[in-house]
């Protein structure tokens, strides 16, 4: 099977300083990626340069990110443009702060249909509403016509979900989806994200500073320490048994549930 | 052992005229022995925050009785409120907002010796001990909360809190904020803490985990209402209730 992405030894650079360094991974499609690490290891750094998102201080200043062969820090802004979203979907911490406020969410899952080339309005509130039910709300309709403050903030971070796979891309870019949210409804937004994987194959990369998201999600994984790969493969058997002294620490620094 | 704290029938109603009053805290009662560590769990929304507001003053109590060595302070206020002050402390989920931006830390932890009658000389004496006892060399007196670290900052905040040698620490979501291995620190440095000064801690946290760990007792809340308590072992090996059971379920 093809590479769906693959980072070949990233180098990213805010305002002339190091914050990654020679970082390499690759994803097959429904693949899922953990990328764990502490604040400052320049894990959300490595999602934002798929996008370009690293804004005007930050650069990929070595190294490619290939995606389906396109080198996507060399892409221009109107072919990133087409990319975003219908092939590659984002989800942030704070779903709240990424939808409009002043807009209805159904307005706003209408506007993410038009951009890539859907103008029927009832064809695609249909679409919505569907793929809502089909994540699991209970009332589709109730939640098009909320406005984003009218719903929870686990609720928010769920229709996150679905507005980012309104577009099937084939790579959903989590960056710490669960981290604001309540353990129940953490647990919501995980099967969510496992059941965007099971119907439409989505590969997922997952950032997060929470191993157990991680463990319930990723097939692999990637330990940042510093801006640099302490350590990274299968998800099973580097939780079973890590082998550098940075893992080890993480993981026993982590509160275990004694049932 | 005798008690610290002993809260009764605690009631917080927050008036809202278009969605009718919300009632966030609703008949809580519990007790808090000298030296005991309690925790207080559950989901953002059940009241845990208010609880703790509650007994610190921060918010006013509609009814209900709060106990603090025996003296009634639901209602404290002014001399009353600052002797309660000496016996209890708190500590914030977000350590960096706690401190006066405009302060250097030592500046921060020296204000409250000041403020209950130590000489300028000893308190800095004093400063220096409390931050040694945390974690941190010296020179941290000097800096300003913006220099230093999250945990850092919190290391400070538990010096801060510590200074006039409360018996009851309140600690909401203390180390929420912080990575795992900071949070670890932070966690063994009130473990030493506490053997050393036989205090008692109100723990309140929405991670069951760690509290399993760092508690001797735990309270669920639910809604505004206390749905169980129980030693955490009791709690999470057999929850009686639905709601416990689902949160311990959600644990990853």
């Amino acid at each position: 099977m093809a590479e769906l992405i693959s980072y070949e030894q990233v180098d990213i650079s805010y305002k002339g300083q190091r914050i990654v360094h020679n970082i390499s991974f690759s994803l097959h499609e429904g693949e899922i990626m953990g990328i764990v690490g502490e604040s400052g290891s320049g894990k959300s750094s490595l999602l934002r340069a798929a996008l370009n998102m690293l804004g005007r201080d930050g650069l990929v200043t070595r190294g490619d990110i290939y995606y389906k062969g396109l080198d996507l820090p060399d892409l221009s802004p109107a072919e990133m443009q087409k990319i975003c979203g219908s092939e590659i979907g984002m989800i942030f911490q704070h779903a709240g702060g990424s939808f409009c406020p002043i807009r209805r969410v159904g307005d706003q899952l209408q506007e993410i249909l038009e951009a890539h080339g859907s103008p029927d309005q009832q064809e695609n509130e249909q679409l919505a509403c569907e793929l809502l039910t089909r994540f699991g709300f209970d009332n589709p309709k109730r939640i098009i016509e909320s406005y984003p403050f009218e719903l929870s903030g686990g609720m928010q971070q769920r229709v996150a979900v679905v507005a980012a796979m309104l577009l099937r891309p084939k790579l959903l870019l989590a960056d710490e989806p669960t981290s604001a949210l309540d353990v129940t409804v953490q647990k919501q937004v995980i099967e969510e994200m496992l059941l965007a994987r099971e119907i439409f194959g989505t590969a997922i990369i997952l950032v997060t500073h929470n191993m157990g998201v991680v463990q319930a999600m990723a097939d692999k994984m990637l330990v940042m320490h510093q801006g640099e790969t302490v350590e990274q493969g299968l998800t099973a058997s580097i939780m079973k048994a890590p082998s550098s002294p940075y893992t080890k620490r993480l993981l026993s620094a982590m509160p275990k549930l004694r049932r | 052992m005798s008690e610290i704290l002993r809260v009764e029938h605690l009631k917080k109603i927050f008036p809202d005229r278009d969605r009718g009053d919300l009632l966030a805290v609703n008949d809580v009662s519990f007790t808090l022995k000298a030296g005991e560590k309690l925790a207080i769990i559950g989901e953002s929304g059940s009241g845990k925050t208010t609880v703790a507001r509650l007994v610190t003053r921060l918010l006013e109590t509609s009814s209900g009785r709060i106990y603090l060595d025996g003296e009634d302070i639901a209602h404290a206020k002014g001399t009353k409120l600052k002797e309660a002050y000496k016996k209890m402390q708190m500590v914030f989920q977000s350590p960096i907002e706690s401190f006066d931006p405009r302060l250097t830390l030592g500046d921060g932890i020296m204000e409250s010796l000041l403020n209950h009658g130590l000489e300028k000389e000893a308190a800095l004496a004093e400063c220096q001990k409390l931050l040694s006892l945390c974690g941190l060399s010296r020179e941290f007196a000097h800096r300003y909360p913006h220099e230093v670290s999250g945990g850092q900052c919190q290391r400070a905040a538990i010096a801060r809190a510590l200074a006039i040698e409360p018996r009851l620490l309140i600690l909401d979501e203390a180390t929420s904020a912080l990575d795992v291995t900071v949070q670890a620190d932070i966690l063994e440095l009130l473990q030493h803490i506490q053997k050393e000064r036989n205090m008692a801690y109100l723990f309140i946290c929405h991670d069951i985990a760690l509290v399993q760990d760092f508690c001797d007792r735990v309270i669920v809340m639910h809604k505004g209402r206390i749905v169980e308590t129980g030693t955490p072992d009791e709690v999470i090996q057999s929850p009686k209730e639905a709601y416990t059971k689902k949160l311990i379920d959600s644990v990853l």
